[in-house]
């Protein structure tokens, strides 16, 4: 069946493209609508942002999103918006675009499509505006011109203006896309994917394709079948009981966040940091997971906050803690047509504290060089039950046995935490890569229980350079 | 003459970019946005693996036969020659016989679609042999392989000052090389007409060089070329002479199929395949006196090159002008190693060399005020140039202009400097962790080409009869504002709001043989030009106005859009009209050179600098000695903008260019593997500055009351680079931080960039 979605408010049934057509492609080649760029198409440059809008529980949704890592059927149902799209006229701006042109954040000028598709979704959003939302917004749009100060200047100002009144009809998603002997399925239940992946062991299992949105954006490749994730209701639940919490793997960072934040804020911090808003609001907890990247920056927290996954496939379900999942460089335990249903994390006792620091080239929107993850139960002034686990360190996120050994049943204080620096390297024999040595990794990795042992004992100092 | 407050749009007027609202709806056209003609080709290169590799064949055949290919070409396709050289010769388009970099185009393949382009290209089988490259600049220094002569600069005797002098050290310092990372990438598009005519449309900063290397690889006249571009998304030197490269292959498709063919780069390619800023390493010998005072100096500046020389020579030169920066230094010798290497060619990056001759004067100051026990703005304050005497630069050019020590004085007492580093040691005593430092950086940037005869420009104006002006001249906006400045010299010298008049793109075939749009010379030259194809017509258009009212010429002014003469007035449409009915041409071609230029490239001597530009910041920043991460806290600029032409447009260039230079100094590193492939092709591993990078607090002034001293247009001054080294406090502040970590008695060990792996290995090493 043909593809539904509105494009500038106009509806559109899209047939005959391929179903791993970027989105950015439909829009310059197919739409005819050129105002979008590709600047890096890897989800990294923002300026083929565009917006995607839905109706989600009654109430209207504006999320912004790389349109280069997007294939075309994950418009169906969605009400799409372009820099094309905003304007009434040229005399009638966008409050984003009016406050653009006074502030002076345009030179080039093609940055700028992508940073007003990312603040109109911004300004769409009811929240009052903060410094630091308006650099999280920002984060994902990279602009070689202005210095950013005057667009930060006009994101202050354009989101002062109310959210428009958005009347944002539900739109028929459909379940199966094709084109020629290229399939692209939406399955709506777990029943029906756990079919359709016993049927299809060779798919592509697509969550918000931050990852696999590369391979058809950079590598051209036409996949043969993709299934869908996104709308498999199962998928996109979050449960909370009095001891966890669990998450559908089709959740996105962005869906999970406000859980996150009020559970584990160290933990909400670095996702402020994975990508951007727009890489959060497509890539989905299940997909970090299951991508295997030794440089993903959830595995290492959820293995130190002791996580279990649950797998799912037409042959029932199974639990398994997640450090037991990743088995080698992007290998996992994932027996064949099973997948990840859900990620459940227990929640923190009294006594539990729970931190984690990424350390990276550029603090926003970059890939760690390093992330460490600690869970230290405390008995007075000693440490009864350590979990700690680093991403950028082996082959895979990587619980650190002798560390924990290290610090479990001794005092908590300053030359215990500086210990650990000959320690880690028991753990752990890292490599040397573009983003960082071997022994810059040890080095870090070590130093980061200096700064754990800091903010645990709550010294009266700021402890990280974005906090001065 | 001057602006008037009278019309929308004068010079010196605060007036937005003339594209701003083009830009925020999507409505302006980059090259890849124009329609597509019918049977367009696109074309994907094939690259070399290898860093240095003899091509022994090329086998194109299956390629050839997939669905949609058009065509296989190689350097043995070029219907011309295979030079694009900009300043030598011998620099192919594409690769023939040896591939020099991994990366290097040895094929093109064209097809209907990019995708059939793309999976064509894996089919083309080349048969490499490995030669052994070379790779660093160090193994090209000690074999002597350069991409041209090495030049120097000397003054006075320095081997003699050295000796006598009554302190002396040695050291060595390095930076690395930035990508320019426009957001647009390299592309053209070729498009095929009679006889053997080209129109290119070209993301250029040079479209009379585009023409040359097209015309060259096409084996026609320049007469058959037209090379058009209406705006880039972004340049900064990237796109002076690298998108040559890019039309002379589409250019070459085009030819051979009679089909119209566009090359656009993927980001990837464009980081591999397309030049960046030139990469240094540093040694210096220094003598001075007690208080700091340099006696004779001697700095070997070896930087790579490339496998080609490209610009390198201006940019050496430029290094070689600037290794003084502020500061008289009565005995000197600067030596430039042009060192061939293996990688890609290196080119135009703003600053042009300039960023890297100042960074090692500095560190050298600051190595002497850690001798001496003193701070860096003490030895600043004794080296600095004097006004009547120590004037002298080591290239011979007399500074009539220096007024650097007035900005340092005005920028240190304006943010209380003193107070402020008192108050970062209170800081530093009481955080164990994080540690702050500052630092001032003055700089003076030479105006003007280096060589003089690029010092110049072309510009063509028409007024038609409904009054509305077509503006024409050499310069390309890549969104730095040219066009919309040098629209407001026509708008003040026709005294008609801003508005009446058209912006045009650029063309070879309106304005003939220009200059690149770089130097920061785009709005002195176009304007100037522009200024006197605008004047001319008026001068026309006052004698008509005269007779029309009959009045002497000198009675008649052109004010608020009409034109008075005694009691009476007409509009500027009117008089355009009686103009045309009177048979008086209402179109002018405008040129300008800048005077009083000398330079000799073989001694290294002249006066190749029509005058200077200062500027001086201030910045702060914290480290973090656990992990190395850093942040700029606070900056602080005062930039002599001489009476600027338009200061929201100078604003935006101060900050722009500030940022991009902070990205080359800290986030921004270039990693090569040891097999010479470039791993930093992507925003997602090579990382300029975010929007939270910018200093939370960041203060430009522009000089006010500060008209050039020689008369530029309106009396304003270049801008498009010299902030860039204002960054240079950014560094500097680093290496205070790294040696506030420390006891004090050892100096940093910090190269540029300073990433958080750097400063981490400084901090320990200085703590050791």
């Amino acid at each position: 069946m043909a593809l539904q979605f509105t494009l500038n408010g106009e509806m559109r049934e899209v047939s005959g493209v391929s179903p791993t057509m970027t989105v950015l492609d439909y829009l310059r080649e197919q739409a005819e609508l050129t105002g979008t760029k590709e600047g890096c198409a890897e989800g990294d440059c923002g300026a083929c942002t565009i917006v995607l809008a839905e109706t989600v529980d009654g109430e209207p949704k504006y999320e912004a999103v790389n349109s280069c890592l997007l294939m075309v059927p994950q418009l169906a149902g969605k009400h799409v918006f372009t820099v094309e799209g905003l304007a009434e006229s040229d005399d009638l701006l966008d409050p984003v675009q009016d406050a653009m042109v006074k502030t002076d954040g345009t030179q080039c000028g093609f940055c700028t499509p992508g940073i007003i598709m990312a603040l109109y979704a911004l300004r769409q959003s009811e929240a009052e505006i903060t410094e630091g939302e308006i650099h999280d917004t920002l984060a994902g749009n990279l602009c070689r011109c202005t210095g950013y100060r005057p667009i930060v200047d006009a994101a202050r100002e354009a989101c002062a203006a109310a959210p428009d009144n958005s009347n944002l009809e539900i739109i028929e998603a459909g379940d199966s896309y094709q084109n020629g002997d290229q399939t692209f399925h939406t399955p709506k239940s777990i029943a029906e994917m756990a079919k359709l992946c016993a049927a299809n062991p060779e798919a592509n299992l697509l969550g918000g394709g931050t990852d696999l949105g590369i391979l058809v954006s950079k590598e051209r490749e036409a996949l043969s079948t993709v299934i869908h994730t996104g709308r498999v209701a199962e998928l996109l639940q979050i449960e909370e009981t009095d001891t966890d919490i669990t998450f559908g793997a089709a959740v996105t960072y962005t869906a999970a966040l406000p859980f996150i934040e009020r559970l584990y804020p160290s933990f909400a911090t670095l996702i402020t940091r994975i990508g951007s808003v727009q890489i959060r609001n497509a890539g989905t907890i299940g997909g970090n997971v299951g991508n295997a990247s030794p440089i993903g920056d959830t595995p290492p927290c959820l293995i130190a906050l002791d996580a279990t996954l649950i797998l799912y496939s037409e042959a029932g379900e199974r639990e398994l803690p997640i450090e037991e999942f990743f088995l080698d460089y992007r290998k996992t335990d994932l027996k064949t047509g099973e997948f990840i249903k859900a990620i459940r994390i227990p929640k923190l006792s009294e006594n539990q504290e729970f931190r984690t620091y990424k350390i990276s080239k550029r603090y926003d929107q970059d890939i760690s060089a390093v992330v460490g993850a600690y869970r230290i139960e405390l008995e007075g002034d000693t440490v009864s039950d350590a979990r700690i686990a680093y991403g950028g360190m082996a082959a895979i996120p990587k619980r650190g046995i002798a560390c924990e050994a290290a610090l479990n049943g001794n005092a908590w204080d300053l030359a215990t935490a500086m210990t650990m620096l000959g320690v880690i390297q028991e753990d752990y024999q890292p490599i040397s890569d573009h983003r960082a040595s071997k022994e810059y990794r040890l080095q870090v990795a070590g130093n980061l229980f200096q700064r754990l042992y800091q903010e645990l004992s709550g010294v009266d100092e700021a402890l990280e350079v974005v906090a001065v | 003459m001057d602006g008037s407050q009278n019309i929308v749009g004068a010079a010196h007027d605060k007036i937005q970019h003339d594209s701003a609202v083009k830009h925020v709806t999507g409505k302006a056209i980059y090259i890849d946005d124009m329609p597509s003609l019918p049977g367009t080709l696109e074309i994907v290169l094939v690259t070399s693996p290898f860093a240095h590799a003899t091509i022994k064949s090329i086998e194109s055949a299956e390629a050839l036969a997939q669905p949609g290919v058009a065509a296989v070409l190689t350097a043995k396709d070029i219907i011309g020659h295979n030079d694009i050289a900009p300043i030598f010769e011998g620099e192919p388009a594409i690769a023939d016989g040896v591939a020099e970099y991994a990366g290097h185009p040895v094929a093109l393949v064209a097809a209907e679609t990019y995708d059939q382009a793309f999976s064509a290209a894996k089919l083309v089988k080349v048969d490499y042999e490995e030669l052994e490259p070379v790779l660093e600049i160090q193994d090209a220094l000690a074999k002597k392989q350069f991409t041209y002569t090495p030049p120097s600069v000397t003054k006075g005797d320095p081997d003699k000052a050295l000796e006598t002098a009554n302190h002396r050290l040695q050291g060595e310092i390095a930076c690395g090389g930035q990508d320019h990372f426009y957001l647009e990438a390299n592309v053209a598009l070729a498009v095929p007409g009679e006889d053997r005519d080209m129109t290119v449309y070209s993301s250029t900063q040079h479209p009379t060089e585009v023409q040359h290397g097209v015309a060259h690889v096409l084996g026609v006249p320049s007469n058959a070329v037209t090379v058009e571009i209406r705006r880039m998304g972004g340049g900064f030197g990237g796109k002076e002479s690298q998108p040559t490269i890019i039309a002379a292959m589409a250019a070459l498709v085009a030819a051979k199929t009679g089909q119209p063919a566009k090359l656009r780069l993927r980001r990837d390619e464009d980081m591999i395949v397309t030049g960046k800023r030139h990469d240094y390493e540093f040694k210096y010998d220094v003598g001075f006196d007690d208080e700091g005072r340099v006696e004779g100096i001697d700095i070997e500046m070896a930087m790579r090159s490339g496998n080609v020389a490209d610009l390198s020579s201006g940019v050496m030169a430029r290094s070689l002008c600037h290794g003084d920066n502020c500061y008289y230094l009565p005995n000197a010798r600067f030596h430039g190693y042009p060192c061939k290497t293996n990688t890609v060619s290196n080119t135009a990056f703003r600053g042009f060399g300039g960023p890297q001759g100042m960074i090692v004067i500095e560190t050298i100051l600051e190595h002497i005020a850690h001798h001496l026990g003193q701070s860096l703005d003490d030895i600043r304050k004794v080296n600095y140039y004097g006004q009547e005497k120590r004037n002298q630069t080591p290239y011979g050019q007399i500074i009539k202009d220096n007024i650097i020590e007035e900005l340092v004085d005005r920028l240190t007492s304006e943010v209380d400097y003193e107070g402020r580093k008192k108050a970062i040691d209170k800081f530093n005593a009481e955080n164990s962790i994080l540690k702050k430092g500052i630092a001032v950086m003055p700089i003076k940037f030479g105006i003007s080409f280096n060589m003089p005869a690029l010092n110049q420009a072309g510009a063509l104006v028409h007024v038609y009869t409904d009054g509305s002006v077509h503006l024409n001249h050499g310069g390309t906006e890549m969104g730095q504002g040219l066009f919309t400045k040098v629209a407001q010299v026509v708008a003040t010298v026709f005294q008609i709001d801003i508005d009446n008049i058209k912006i045009s793109s650029t063309r070879t075939d309106k304005v003939p043989n220009t200059s690149a749009t770089a130097a920061s010379a785009g709005s002195d030259l176009n304007g100037m030009a522009a200024y006197d194809a605008a004047d001319k017509i008026k001068s026309r258009m006052t004698g008509i106005a005269a007779q029309h009212f009959e009045v002497p010429e000198n009675d008649i002014k052109f004010r608020q859009n009409r034109i008075y003469g005694g009691n009476e007035s007409i509009t500027f449409a009117e008089l355009a009209q009686k103009t045309w009915e009177a048979r008086e041409s209402l179109s002018a071609t405008g040129f300008y050179q800048t005077p009083d230029l000398t330079w000799d490239p073989i001694t290294c001597t002249g006066s190749p600098f029509y005058y200077f530009s200062y500027g001086v910041a201030i910045s702060e920043i914290v480290i973090d000695t656990l992990t190395g991460e850093s942040r700029t806290l606070r900056t602080d600029i005062l930039q002599d903008c001489g009476k600027s032409l338009n200061p929201r447009v100078d604003y935006g260039q101060i900050e722009g260019a500030f940022v991009q230079g902070m990205g080359w100094l800290t986030s921004e590193e270039l990693v090569w593997n040891d097999q010479g492939q470039l791993l930093t092709h992507g925003p997602s591993t090579y990382k300029i500055p975010g929007s939270r990078d910018v200093p939370p607090e960041f203060n430009i002034h522009i000089l006010e009351d500060a008209p050039n001293r020689v008369p530029t247009i309106f009396r304003s001054k270049a801008i498009g680079e010299p902030p860039l080294m204002l960054a240079i406090s950014v560094w500097l502040a680093i290496r205070d931080a790294v040696k506030r970590s420390g006891d004090g008695s050892k100096r940093p060990n910090l190269n540029a960039p300073a990433t958080p792996e750097a400063i981490l290995k400084a901090v320990t090493e200085i703590r050791a």
